[in-house]
């Protein structure tokens, strides 16, 4: 059993990101230089434990650096700063180790165009030295398991994104990595296979091996995660269990209030209803509202609202979950 | 290095190749042959040239062939690999130091190379038959050879890692098209005797040693370069395209 380890990783872009390359708009911070070369931080400190054996998962949104942090971890990417651990092996010193015991899924699809979905897991086995009774032998099961039998003698170049995300999934199990990487694994993936994959994720668990999954996907992160650590912006901002990071929450539930004025008094007599732990003004007209109750506030809430004469114009209410979590660190959401 | 990851990258391209082999075909030998067909047999036949150029162009055409395949086999599936498929990522994922990955590149781009050079010989000579070449030094050969080959797979990988799709049909006429133009391909070195300048410039183009280099070992009756000056520099253009297109590699293949 093989865990994760970083200490202290920074990253530093010198370059623009490539066309297409995930993540948000770069913050682009131009030194002051003749030739501004743009100098994208995407990784600021990042440690992380993961332990063997553990699903852990990578939450943030576009740009938080997920993709830099898994780059790193899987010899993709050179850190600026810091230090990455596989197991025993320092990532960067000692690549060809880590890639014997690591299995990659990238946020972008990777697959040779020139061959059929049973010749790429064919061809990836033999990279691992695997011998061709024992490749045909496995490629045919994760075929069946991926439910891409009946297209198996096909060329990939025709294949639909689900179709390729699922062969991408089962090549990075063909060599039976002890250290699994799934970048945004389910993105643009319908909700049936998405049940598919978070199935054979937690089967691939339960025989031992370590899983690092990223996600904008709160729900997820929650599903699937012992684990999880929440960055935004490099940084790691929250740890914890998907339970804990909910409870750490203040009150749980939050109420996101638009009214027609701006009024910091009704934002001080908001303060002191029943179970309102935390109150943060919007811009312009609004609030948040951190609570330990959700509906039941809202009576009471609109009847402050009239009697201050700023009338409540939306309310969107949510249930303790990570977005909230989110959104109480950044004051930002998730999908943003 | 781990010997099974290579061989099966090695089998991987081997597999694509067969697969295309008819495209392939045209691809390599389609130029040469027409080539061959109106300067060796047009122009000979209805008395534009003498007989004897038939001989004389043949290690040119020969040339040609193989650093324009050796090129084109490595540069091309890099630009497409690195930027559209990604497919190279799972290569620089196996269990191999990432240096390999570009070698097996350049040792398939050279085995084609080789190929496309190697036919060239007899489809000449079915059509242009008689012609006089000298196969008493075949070893000097296959040297020559490999070089010219070792550097079109080589400089195919420096230019794949280097320049990017929109550029690679710019490279290809204003840097590959002067170089078969001043690389003593349709003609000796020595028929530059009369423009001095030119006759040293050309001396930095690689294609000038691999044209004279199988010049010297196919066709020793014509004027040709030292053979052993050509064997020295094709070495050393060879050395550079590797380290070059290696560093190029690396810079790619990891961000
Ligand atoms: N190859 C690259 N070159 C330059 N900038 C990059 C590159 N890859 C990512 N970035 C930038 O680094 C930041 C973090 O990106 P990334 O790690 O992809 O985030 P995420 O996966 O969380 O969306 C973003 O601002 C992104 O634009
Ligand atoms: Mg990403």
């Amino acid at each position: 059993m093989v865990g994760i380890r970083t200490h202290d990783l920074r990253k530093v872009y010198n370059s623009a990101p490539p066309f297409g390359a995930g993540g948000g708009s770069p913050p682009a911070q131009r030194g002051k230089q003749k030739k501004p070369k743009p100098e994208i931080v995407a990784l600021d400190g990042l440690s992380l434990e993961v332990a063997a054996g553990e699903v852990f998962g990578l939450l943030g949104p576009n740009g938080a650096g997920k993709s830099t942090t898994v780059g790193i971890l899987t010899t993709r990417v050179q850190p600026t700063g810091g230090q990455a651990w596989i197991g025993e092996h320092d990532v960067w010193k000692q690549q060809v180790p880590v890639k014997r015991v690591i299995g990659v899924v990238a946020q972008r699809p990777n697959l040779d165009f020139s061959l059929t979905a049973r010749e790429i897991l064919a061809f990836h086995g033999a990279y691992f030295g695997l011998d061709s009774h024992e490749r045909t032998k496995r490629a045919d099961a994760l075929l069946e398991r991926f439910k891409l039998t009946d297209r198996a003698d096909q060329m990939v170049r025709g294949f639909s994104g689900g179709m390729m995300q699922r062969l991408s999934i089962a090549r990075a199990m063909m060599h039976d990595p002890q250290v699994l990487f799934l970048d945004e694994p389910s993105a643009g993936l319908d909700p049936q296979t998405r049940l598919l994959l978070w199935e054979i994720i937690r089967e691939y668990n339960h025989s031992g091996k370590t899983i690092l999954l990223t996600t904008h996907n709160m729900e997820e992160a929650d599903a699937l995660s012992h684990r999880l650590a929440i960055i935004d912006h490099g940084r790691m901002i929250a740890l914890g269990t998907p339970g804990d990071l909910k409870a750490s929450v203040p009150g749980g539930y939050l109420l996101r209030l638009r009214f027609g004025t701006n009024s910091p008094e009704l934002l001080e007599k908001l303060r002191s209803l029943a179970g309102v732990r935390e109150v943060r003004p919007v811009e312009p007209n609004g609030a948040d509202v951190y609570a330990d109750r959700g509906g039941s506030l809202i009576p009471e809430v609109a009847t402050f609202a009239a009697s201050s004469g700023a009338e409540l114009h939306d309310v969107n209410i949510s249930e303790p979950s990570l977005e909230n979590l989110f959104l109480h660190h950044t004051g930002r959401s998730l999908r943003e | 290095m781990n010997g099974r990851a290579f061989l099966a990258m090695l089998a991987r391209d081997a597999h694509v190749a067969r697969r295309n082999v008819v495209v392939l075909l045209f691809q390599t030998f389609l130029q040469p042959l027409l080539f061959v067909f109106i300067f060796g047999r047009v122009m000979v036949r209805s008395g534009y040239m003498p007989a004897s150029y038939k001989s004389l162009l043949l290690p040119g055409i020969m040339a040609i062939s193989m650093v324009f395949t050796g090129i084109w086999a490595v540069a091309m599936p890099l630009i497409s690999e690195f930027q559209f498929t990604r497919e190279i990522e799972d290569r620089l994922l196996a269990p191999i130091e990432i240096g390999w990955v570009a070698m097996e590149k350049v040792l398939a781009g050279t085995i084609q190379a080789l190929l496309s050079g190697l036919v060239v010989i007899p489809a000449a000579w079915l059509i242009l038959r008689p012609v006089a070449l000298d196969f008493s030094r075949p070893l000097l050969f296959l040297a020559v050879t490999v070089l010219v080959a070792l550097f079109a797979a080589a400089g195919g990988l420096a230019l794949g890692c280097t320049v990017n799709q929109t550029h690679i049909g710019l490279m290809f006429s204003l840097v590959l098209t002067p170089m078969i133009f001043f690389g003593c391909t349709y003609y000796p070195w020595s028929a530059l005797d009369s423009f001095p300048i030119l006759q040293k410039a050309v001396l930095i183009n690689p294609l000038v040693y691999a044209s004279e280099g199988l010049r010297a070992t196919l066709v020793p009756q014509f004027p040709h370069l030292s053979l052993i000056a050509v064997l020295i520099v094709l070495t050393l253009f060879d050395a550079l395209m590797l380290v070059l297109g290696l560093r190029q590699f690396r810079g790619k293949a990891v961000s």
